[in-house]
């Protein structure tokens, strides 16, 4: 694929993420910081978010699987999950910690563990759409082609 | 604009345990040109400003804006930006501690949070905060900042007048730090071109008038009860 074609596909593909939810303004803003200086910095900010909630829906599950279960602990782990999520314009996955939210404020569990659910499946959702995203970001660039401007 | 201290002078102290949004409040400032340091923590961020335990509450007339401490390491900060919600200390603890501080209180904090609770916001800007930000902070929040660094740097014009002081005479030269921990300190030296974002209207973030109020918290309370949030 020439880099005509590529970057056609990036931007059909970034605004189908738009369109679906799965990103929001945010990501925009994230991708506005960037620059010659900082041609990374969309990348990195990415990687913590995904480290974050790897390590928080870990923690989730495991909160959720205690004889007693810890409400508390479990408002503070979504609530970092949140903020991380808001963060890099993961709107699906923010909204689902919304829920979750709830669910645990009115301590119920079984609530919890379906959201917990969807937590995930969002979660792994937006991680391919954003692999595949940064993929071609990368095909683009190594056939020399300009990236399209946020 | 800034009346003899150009932006890529100010140096912003950023206060938050999230590393993820530590990287992204950090480039926001960059990106403005200010000087960043961003530490994880409420103690970290007392410890970088030289807090003192035995200056708190003394009533010394305009102390300096500099933060001299018992180790002779002196760091200038313009202003703190903090979260709100963190694991030990908060966001308002700190400002407390800052405002109580003769040596510190003149350091404008801002507080940031994700969570947007009007008593919350009300309790931080009671207690001195000089802006209260809903996360995720964008550039056209960081507009909200000038005037209070041209206060800050308007007060110490004052002290100067009175003290001779060489404050005023350049770019800092770099300073010697007294712990390991700061998290990252690199000097911006270019003015980046500013992207004026359209201002946010929406009602859920608080909004401030331009020009500083001499009248500090309580006009800001005013402005609250007057603005939904």
């Amino acid at each position: 694929m020439d880099a005509l074609q590529l970057r056609r596909q990036l931007i059909e593909y970034t605004a189908e993420l738009f369109s679906e939810g799965f990103l929001d303004e945010q990501f925009t803003q994230l991708q506005q910081l960037q620059d010659e200086n900082n041609p990374d910095f969309v990348v990195e900010v990415v990687s913590l978010f995904f480290q974050d909630s790897e390590r928080l829906l870990n923690e989730l599950a495991k909160s959720l699987s205690q004889q007693e279960i810890d409400f508390k602990k479990m408002d503070a782990h979504v609530h970092q999950l949140k903020g991380s999520s808001s963060s890099v314009g993961a709107h699906r996955v923010q909204r689902s910690c919304i829920s979750f939210r709830d669910f645990c404020n009115a301590k119920n569990v079984e609530g919890c563990l379906e959201c917990l659910q969807k937590m995930k499946h969002e979660y792994s959702l937006v991680k391919d759409k954003l692999e595949t995203f940064f993929d071609l970001e990368q095909q683009l660039s190594t056939t020399g082609g300009s990236p399209p401007p946020p | 604009m800034l009346m003899g201290k150009a932006v890529s002078e100010f140096h912003v102290l950023a206060v938050d345990d999230s590393l993820l949004d530590r990287k992204m409040i950090e480039r926001l400032l960059k990106t403005s040109s200010f000087q960043v340091t961003t530490v994880d923590s409420g103690s970290k961020a007392l410890e970088f400003l030289g807090f003192r335990q035995d200056e708190n509450s003394r009533s010394s007339p305009d102390p300096p804006l500099d933060s001299s401490n018992s180790s002779n390491q002196v760091v200038e900060v313009n202003l703190v930006i903090t979260d709100y919600c963190m694991p030990g200390m908060t966001g308002y603890d700190l400002l407390k501690k800052i405002k109580e501080s003769s040596s510190l209180r003149n350091i404008p904090v801002v507080i940031m949070s994700s969570e947007n609770v009007p008593s919350r916001i009300s309790r931080c800007l009671e207690e001195g905060a000089e802006e209260f930000f809903l996360k995720p902070v964008r550039r056209s929040d960081l507009n909200r900042l000038t005037p209070h660094l041209m206060k800050t740097k308007l007060k110490h014009q004052e002290h100067d007048s009175v003290t001779e002081d060489e404050e005023d005479e350049g770019p800092q030269p770099p300073r010697d730090l007294t712990t390991e921990e700061i998290e990252s300190q690199t000097q911006q030296q270019q003015q980046q071109p500013h992207r004026q974002l359209s201002s946010n209207n929406n009602a859920k973030r608080k909004s401030m008038d331009e020009t500083h109020s001499p009248e500090g918290t309580r006009q800001r309370f005013a402005d609250l009860a007057a603005h939904p949030v």
